[in-house]
């Protein structure tokens, strides 16, 4: 297909979206990205069962986090497409660079003591 | 186990306010089983704090650290090499914990990241329910092992009262009531003859009322 998604999007490669732990999420953010999306198989699909829906509760309780700490939750997304979905996987990262663009950098960034 | 809430952000961040070097302590019993105050927990609140703290331009260095237990002062001394470089020690423990560190280090402001609510078990991941108030005097044998002080919103001995609906509480329709489950479950165990006989008024002084507990087992003293 050779379809084209933007470069800034970095592809952290884990089994399933229910691999994610809040924590995974929220030292994304420490290390100073703008934004992170999960994108699991759709809904009803999950190998594991359930791990795409697991991991949808975790962005939600995530967002809520990062509204706390002011980063705002927006810049946390849950997206749902099959490995056959090539199309929709470029247009999500189009979507998510364009939403993040929007939001400005993050205001954390590069800042964050370890 | 010994059940809680985590405080809100807000909260932790009015109390850790006046100061720059904070040390997180976790702790791995109780509050790690009921998500709340465990390694896990240390972990997220402290990136939190280190999100809020790089946003807000504010200096704030936090130390995760978590030990077994804060309710046994062998595990809280583990901390004292280095509990002096912090000003303060956020505790994400139970009320016991926090105060059982803040009596090992005097000279340390120990403050709560959790309010501590309940003895419980886990109905199912991620959901708790209040099984037990301490009270001193227990009898669940007589209440086909369902506590009427915990459970029942009244505590009475013989209930249950008017408020009783559908076998639901009146305080809250989602609520069991404590004496519905009780009678149900001495008539499953052909025991109801049981609930025929008055439970005498209790003693509270072997719960809160009678002062602070403490329990002495002499033989196993050193």
């Amino acid at each position: 297909m050779r379809l084209h998604y933007p470069t800034n999007v970095k592809i952290a490669k884990i089994p399933c979206t229910g691999r994610v732990d809040n924590l995974l999420i929220l030292k994304a953010f420490e290390s100073g990205v703008d934004g992170v999306y999960l994108a699991g198989c759709l809904e009803g699909e999950c190998h594991f069962l359930e791990g795409n829906l697991r991991a949808r509760k975790r962005v939600e309780y995530v967002k809520s986090l990062l509204d706390e700490v002011g980063l705002g939750g927006a810049r946390l997304e849950m997206y749902n497409m099959s490995s056959a979905q090539g199309q929709r996987f470029a247009e999500v990262a189009r979507e998510m660079t364009e939403k993040i663009r929007a939001l400005g950098p993050s205001p954390v960034r590069k800042k964050v003591k370890g | 186990m010994i059940v809680g809430n985590r405080k809100s952000f807000e909260e932790i961040l009015e109390m850790i306010k006046p100061y720059r070097r904070v040390l997180l302590l976790g702790c791995n019993e109780c509050v790690t089983v009921c998500a709340v105050g465990g390694e896990r927990e240390v972990g997220v609140l402290a990136s939190e704090l280190r999100l809020w703290s790089a946003k807000e331009g504010q200096e704030l260095e936090i130390r995760e650290h978590t030990i077994e237990r804060q309710c046994d002062h062998e595990y809280i001394d583990q901390i004292r090499s280095f509990v002096d470089e912090y000003e303060v020690i956020l505790s994400m423990a139970c009320g016991a914990g926090v105060q059982y560190v803040a009596e090992q280090y005097r000279t340390r402001i120990v403050l709560p990241a959790i309010n501590t609510t309940f003895l419980g078990v886990t109905l199912e991941q991620g959901v708790w329910s209040e099984r037990c108030q301490g009270c001193g005097t227990c009898i669940l044998d007589k209440t086909g092992g369902i506590c009427p002080i915990a459970r029942c919103a009244k505590s009475l001995l013989n209930g249950p009262c008017g408020g009783a609906s559908n076998g639901k509480c009146e305080v809250d329709k989602e609520t069991d009531c404590g004496w519905q489950l009780i009678v149900d479950r001495l008539k499953e165990l052909g025991q109801l003859d049981q609930y025929e006989e008055i439970i005498p008024i209790k003693d509270w002084s072997t719960s809160r009322d009678g002062g602070p507990r403490k329990r002495v087992r002499e033989d196993s003293r050193l």
